[in-house]
């Protein structure tokens, strides 16, 4: 099946990608927006998030309750929320409404009421959200991993700091908005039944005389690294760590890819066999490969009680040494076919392939047709992989625990 | 898309909705089993058996099962409630017959005793992981609470005794009792072709040996409109959850009930959003109607600053008793009906949910719903059903739950469960 991905950059510097789906009812839009939590004053960490929160407070000539109202009629489901470099704002509904999304899209994004008398609400909330994630064990760790493992701020928590969101006013909100929500280097990603003509025009319409710059560059202030530990009284430690990977935009990239498969895609995975399988360690262990930006890393994550977790991370290590050891030809068969169905079986919505070629246009300034990935993948072999496990062996590994007990980490 | 089914002589249905348009397609063995199906000796051993399947039969080692799911790229997994055990899996077309074979071998497991004793081992994980997270904790303990002695209470997990304690041939006991075919459905959704599909099913599974299985206590339940206070100081926030009843599965009402709930509680401009999450007082107000065989319950659930708890609960109370005494208005039935349209069309546009759709229809009343007729139903939903729910459910009979930090809090006044049909 051929797929066409139309594209358009407008004079504005925004980016509008339209991918026809038409045997489905629905469309789904995805938008990046370079104001991501990266971006969070100094001292006022949090300043992305509340922002996502206040965005859809009144828009245009629509105050909140109208607002909320009027979407909701159409049965457009929406949410918005910071990455660490852009801030996404994503919704889909019925294709029919499409266009009337759009245009309630367009005044969240460049008419924000932000309305003053709400951000006290917005920022009791994003105080809940801080607060929550301490009940939220698995999380947290995964958090203080992203922060240890990640040069600042590119590791940042959206959630920001209670100071922070404290500290944050209506006038250093708007301040911000100001300063970030900028058309240039955003991208507008749409997926479903739709007209590409109808589409660009009326994108053309409603976003054409948004105006603006992107921020600087960030500066990147070098990772912590290291063991970190964190004392809590819980039934299972928590143990996620991390070592550098290539970016995605990487010749090796797949390998890397197809090297955290050989770990952890499927149940018949290595982590999986060897961790719950043969000695019921954990419920749930896995390693994935992570990007903040055009940093790779692979993570690596164990939650188990308390007495078995040394011997969980013992053996976790065990199996990253052997990787070097060797790897069989079943293990890379497997591997492919794992990714190329999941890649296949995850596009068949309108939302995830609307978030997908996004994302292909934030790192590779296209969108990369899925025969291009699946021919990627066919590529692989043990040798690929191999040589790509040696060259990028789990070393600066970051590791952060959670529980009742600090582990050893292994030599 | 054009739906089939077909009964074999031992019991077992078959169904299947093709869409040639698919890119995946799936395969689902739903047998009607549960916790609620569970004896308190046997607690736990609907979800430890849906673990065990996965370990291996007479033909497959645990390894083999994984190698052969993973080897044709199956997106496959199995989960256990109060009263299904389900089993899927989704793969490219090219792959369904495979993955039917391998479902179909699995569903007669071995329970081997090597296997049975470590996987005791990650059962207990998963309890340890569940015990670490009061959100799910709370929800556990709440629907105990309301439920009290009706079996739908049992806990789906177990406890730790309980797992420890259980034997392999209270297992083998538990299988023989409840995976007759007559209480198994064998479902596929998707880019699939009906004709060899069916018949490999039937060929597979023809060797079943068919049986009875019966399922005791299938009645409406009011709830015990009991109050609990579980004080937990390391926990930061305050977790509430409120449980009404409502309409089962089988009830016409089941759409009506649903819109209330979007209502009452969605997570965008519903009452709970308007009065407690949109000016900050709590970062979570949800609820959601959930159906069972028999008997039905809506769950409010909330989480928040622990000083605001009497405040929120107030709140709440006083929102479900606007409802019961102004019913809602047309405006906000409509806006009900649009999320519902566009979250039926978006969820169907996915195989593995459509899986779970007919599978489920067929299991709580043996019919098969197209999406269009099920958009429909919600449709036709009037204010006079909305009534109807809100005169045959008392649904200000809460249960109430809390968890976190503190330590005292004043019981809701509840208006008695008599109304109940």
């Amino acid at each position: 099946m051929p797929e066409t991905v139309f594209h358009q950059t407008f004079d504005n510097g925004l980016t509008l990608l339209g991918y026809p789906m038409p045997h489905l009812r629905s469309a789904a839009v995805n938008i990046l927006v370079p104001a991501g939590c990266s971006r969070d004053p100094k001292g006022e960490e949090g300043m992305a998030s509340i922002l996502s929160d206040m965005i859809t407070r009144g828009a245009g000539k629509r105050n909140n309750r109208e607002l909320t109202l009027a979407m909701d009629a159409i049965g457009f489901d929406r949410a918005c929320s910071p990455g660490p470099i852009n801030m996404r704002v994503w919704g889909s509904s019925l294709a029919r409404n499409l266009p009337q999304s759009m245009e309630f899209l367009a005044d969240i994004l460049l008419r924000p009421q932000l309305p003053k008398k709400e951000l006290a609400a917005a920022k009791a909330l994003a105080l809940q959200e801080i607060q929550a994630l301490e009940d939220d064990p698995k999380r947290k760790t995964l958090v203080e991993l992203g922060k240890k493992h990640f040069p600042f701020p590119l590791g940042n928590d959206p959630r920001g700091t209670a100071e922070g969101i404290r500290a944050i006013t209506s006038t250093s909100l708007e301040r911000y908005w100001k300063d970030h929500f900028k058309p240039e280097g955003a991208i507008l990603a749409v997926a479903g039944n739709l007209e590409w003509k109808v589409l660009r025009d009326q994108v053309e319409k409603l976003f054409g005389k948004w105006k603006g710059k992107k921020g600087p560059e960030l500066k990147l202030q070098p990772a912590p690294g290291g063991v970190h530990h964190i004392p809590k009284e819980t039934e299972q430690v928590q143990i996620g760590f991390a070592w550098p990977s290539v970016p995605p935009t990487h010749p090796e990239y797949f390998n890397a890819v197809g090297m955290v498969n050989v770990l952890s895609g499927g149940m018949s995975s290595r982590l999986f066999t060897e961790v719950r399988e043969k000695r019921g360690l954990c419920y749930s262990v896995w390693a994935s490969y992570k990007n903040v930006n055009n940093l790779g890393a692979i993570t690596c994550y164990a939650g188990t009680t308390t007495d078995k977790a040394q011997e969980t991370l013992d053996v976790l290590f065990d199996q990253l040494k052997k990787l070097e050891k060797g790897i069989k030809e079943e293990e890379v068969r497997r591997v492919k076919i794992g990714i190329k169905s999941s890649l296949l079986i995850q596009e068949e919505s309108s939302s995830s392939r609307a978030g997908s070629i996004a994302s292909d246009w934030y790192y590779y300034g296209r969108v990369r047709p899925l025969e291009e990935i699946q021919k990627a993948v066919d590529g692989l072999t043990t040798e690929k992989i191999l040589k790509h496990a040696k060259k990028f062996p789990p070393k600066k590994i970051t590791l952060v625990t959670l529980g009742a007990r600090p582990l050893k980490p292994p030599v | 898309m054009k739906f089939e089914n077909h009964q074999c002589s031992n019991g077992l249905t078959i169904l299947g909705e093709t869409n040639p348009e698919a890119r995946a397609a799936a395969v689902g063995f739903f047998v009607r089993t549960g916790s609620r199906d569970e004896t308190p000796e046997e607690s736990g051993v609907s979800h430890f058996l849906e673990h065990m399947v996965f370990k291996g039969t007479r033909k497959r080692t645990a390894d083999q099962v994984n190698k052969d799911f993973d080897r044709i790229g199956a997106n496959y997994n199995a989960y256990t409630s109060e009263e299904n055990t389900v089993f899927h899996a989704s793969t490219l077309p090219e792959y369904h017959s495979q993955a039917t074979d391998i479902l179909a071998d699995i569903l007669h497991p071995a329970l081997r005793a090597a296997d049975f004793e470590t996987e005791k081992k990650v059962i207990i994980e998963e309890i340890g992981m569940y015990e670490d997270n009061p959100g799910w904790k709370v929800f556990d303990h709440a629907r105990k609470n309301f439920f009290a002695d009706h079996p739908l209470g049992n806990s789906v997990l177990g406890s730790v005794s309980s797992i420890q304690n259980m034997r392999r041939d209270q297992m083998t006991a538990y299988f023989h009792r409840r995976y007759a075919p007559s209480n198994i459905t064998v479902a596929a959704a998707g880019n699939f072709n009906w004709e060899s599909f069916h018949k490999q099913v039937e060929k597979l599974c023809s060797g079943w040996k068919p049986g009875s299985t019966r399922r005791d206590q299938i009645r409406q339940t009011s709830g015990a409109a009991a109050f609990s206070l579980l004080k937990k100081e390391s926990v930061k926030q305050q977790n509430l959850v409120l449980i009404s009843p409502g309409p089962p599965a089988a009830s016409p009402l089941r759409y009506a009930a649903c819109l209330l709930s979007l209502v009452l509680g969605d997570g965008s401009g519903s009452r709970f959003f308007w009065t407690l999450v949109d000016n900050g007082l709590a970062d979570s107000a949800d609820c959601a109607f959930h159906e069972y065989e028999g008997t039905g319950a809506f769950y409010s659930s909330f989480s928040f600053e622990p000083a605001n708890t009497q405040k929120i609960l107030d709140i709440a109370m006083a929102q479900i008793r606007a409802v019961v005494e102004k019913g809602i208005t047309d405006e906000e039935l409509g806006q009900a009906k649009s999320k519902v349209l566009s979250r039926l069309v978006r969820g169907s546009e996915k195989t593995g949910n459509r899986l779970q759709d007919i599978g489920m229809s067929w299991v709580y009343l043996r019919k098969y719903i197209s999406i269009d007729e099920t958009i429909q139903n919600f449709d036709k939903v009037s204010q006079r059903q909305i009534q109807q729910v809100l005169e045959r459910y008392p649904i200000l009979h809460v249960t109430t739950t809390t968890l976190g930090p503190l330590g005292k809090l004043k019981a809701p006044v509840v208006a008695n469960g008599k109304k109940t049909v």
